[in-house]
């Protein structure tokens, strides 16, 4: 609607001096085929048939869902917030939250300055760079269910466990690793992290190319040695990349599924249960609560918003 | 000459700094030390599976480390390929692979060049819709999507079993779509316009002028939509419940139940030899650009 009152008030400024123009301004549909419009919608179907079916409509059924009851037999009905009360009463869920932020905590413990120190050092290697990166990539490369299933190999809890074989050399274990639930998770976030780390070693390597070479000079001009350099110079032209790379963590890690679910489907003792295996628990363990999980996954989309608005608060503020 | 290059690629320690022996020497034992890390971490458990797919499961399972004590069984490859049928779901991932690749090039490029180049007056309202799916975390649209596969709109067919169900959905990239987008902003107008004026619809001015333009990016969309119709795990899990329908990766899990720890781990290096060749293949776009647009996507 509005776009068409735009073009008559464009075109309407013109019609006193270019007469023939004012045949446009009778947006027939002859005209409108003729102008290429048809083409153009025939060229646009693909996304807007694809987006349409498969993103707008399952997300504004997402809304709708989460105050509904849903069981595919009958029609769905309106139950306001009791599907949020159930999920929010749900002792399981305090539990799920709980390990979703042990699983963040530690990913990021372990993960996050793993890949940095990596890149820095990397950066200073002269000869067979590409080895060296290649070498901390292809741990991405592995599919990532491949890389959790030979890990679970690994992990076996035999004394004769991979694992346990290593550790057995000095002396230690064997260790129950996936069996108990206190070494469970941080089993788990080991895997993860040996299979994400490649991927932000790149990045940082890439980010680090881009620190200019006077930064350095100027530095060794004031007497720094290689370590406040790498603290005065380095690290803050990083910033920028380390915020970027923590957020993306935190919203991944956050969302973290395909781990529990084939190491250890939520157990020993719930040890592993992850705010997604319970979103697919309510929808796919049987028990068919999808006005259930939609709210879920609502609400852990609410936070996940409130973690990206506050990401881009920090780094407008930066650049200015 | 020596010296230019030298200043050009300097990196934390200076010339002056490794002219000093101990740090030349620290500089070389950290390097080592890192190279030696690297081959253990990174490619230690690469070269153990390849080792353990064509090992007996008995010299495994009693002393993982050790390089063939009672010699190789290459046996375990073939069992795994035609015996437990991985030849099936290596086709089944292919096909799968190959139909997401499809649908999400159409409709990235179709997409991209209406928002981009042809921008009729909606396009507007419909890209703002696009990039506010940017925002939309996945795991929002699990439920709602998998009800809407069962049961399409308007059409009210099942997809599930069905390729379709993973292929289309594949398709509702907002990532690709916007990548796209910004590349054709950047193709230069006067040239449509010269091709617009010599007579050219929408169509020719597609086929001619911008599809031989946008392979690049076509290119990149092409790379990500492989790798991740490889990776995905959970909706293929979802939609696609039928074994003989189901990829590598929705199957291995079910196979680790009643197969052999033998020929298990041979079906597991089976399924990764595609993406490591891949890989080795197209190994400068990985290290390059990849890594921060597969961190953006993920």
């Amino acid at each position: 609607m509005t776009t068409s009152t735009q073009t008559t008030s464009r075109l309407a400024g013109r019609t006193e001096t270019i007469p023939a123009r004012r045949l446009r301004r009778r947006r027939s549909l002859g005209t409108w085929v003729r102008g290429g419009g048809l083409s153009t919608l025939v060229i646009a179907l693909p996304m807007l048939l694809v987006f349409g079916l498969f993103s707008w409509f399952p997300i504004a059924r997402a809304v709708v869902m989460s105050f509904q009851f849903t069981n595919l037999v009958t029609p769905p009905e309106w139950v306001g917030l009791e599907n949020f009360r159930t999920v929010l009463t749900d002792p399981l869920l305090t539990t799920a939250i709980g390990n979703t932020l042990w699983f963040a905590a530690l990913a990021l413990v372990l993960g996050y300055p793993v890949p940095l120190v990596a890149a820095v050092l990397m950066s200073e290697v002269k000869r067979f760079k590409g080895l060296y990166a290649a070498l901390a990539y292809l741990p991405v490369v592995v599919p990532p269910v491949v890389a959790v299933l030979l890990w679970k190999q690994f992990y076996s809890a035999s004394a004769s466990g991979v694992f346990n074989t290593v550790v057995g050399w000095v002396g230690l274990g064997p260790y129950p690793w996936l069996q108990d639930p206190s070494t469970a998770m941080p089993s788990l976030v080991l895997e993860a992290t040996w299979a994400a780390a490649g991927g932000t070693v790149i990045i940082y390597l890439a980010a680090l190319t881009g620190v200019p070479s006077e930064l350095y000079d100027a530095a060794e001009v004031d007497g720094a040695g290689i370590w406040r350099k790498v603290w005065h110079v380095t690290l803050p032209h990083l910033r920028g990349i380390l915020l970027v790379t923590l957020i993306l963590q935190v919203i991944g890690t956050a969302q973290v599924f395909l781990e529990p679910y084939l190491f250890t489907g939520g157990g020993p003792a719930n040890s592993t249960t992850t705010v997604l295996l319970m979103i697919y628990d309510y929808a796919f363990g049987g028990r068919g609560q999808y006005g259930e999980a939609t709210a879920l996954s609502l609400m852990l989309a609410a936070v996940l918003a409130v973690l990206s608005a506050l990401y881009f608060r920090i780094t407008s503020r930066w650049s200015h | 000459m020596r010296m230019t290059t030298q200043t050009a690629e300097r990196g934390i320690a200076s010339a002056l700094d490794r002219r000093r022996a101990s740090v030349r020497w620290s500089i070389r034992l950290t390097t080592w030390l890192l190279l030696l890390a690297l081959l253990v971490v990174g490619l230690g458990p690469v070269l153990w599976l390849a080792k353990s797919a064509v090992t007996p499961a008995q010299d495994t399972l009693r002393d993982p480390m050790a390089l063939f004590p009672n010699g190789a069984d290459l046996e375990n490859l073939s069992t795994a390929w035609t015996r437990f049928e991985i030849s099936r779901y290596f086709v089944n991932t292919l096909v799968l692979a190959v139909g997401s690749w499809f649908v999400q090039v159409l409709v990235a490029a179709s997409g991209g060049y209406v928002l981009s180049v042809l921008r009729p007056a909606w396009a507007r309202v419909v890209h703002v819709l696009v990039l506010a799916t940017l925002f939309v975390p996945a795991v929002v649209l699990l439920v709602p999507l998998f009800l809407t596969v069962l049961d399409v709109p308007f059409v009210h067919v099942s997809l599930i079993n069905s390729f379709w169900a993973v292929w289309l959905p594949a398709g509702a990239s907002a990532f690709n779509l916007v990548i796209v987008t910004r590349f054709f902003d950047n193709l230069p107008r006067e040239v449509f316009e010269a091709a617009q004026v010599d007579g050219a619809g929408p169509f020719r001015l597609a086929w001619s002028v911008v599809l031989p333009m946008s392979r690049p990016i076509l290119g990149v969309v092409s790379v990500f939509a492989v790798i991740a119709a490889w990776k995905d795990f959970l909706w293929p899990l979802l939609v696609l419940r039928a074994p003989e329908k189901q990829p590598l990766s929705v199957r291995l899990p079910a196979l680790e139940t009643y197969v052999p720890v033998d020929v298990f781990l041979a079906a597991l290096a089976i399924s990764t030899v595609i993406p490591i060749v891949l890989f080795l293949l197209f190994q400068r776009f990985f290290l390059r650009g990849a890594g921060l647009g597969g961190a953006v996507k993920g």
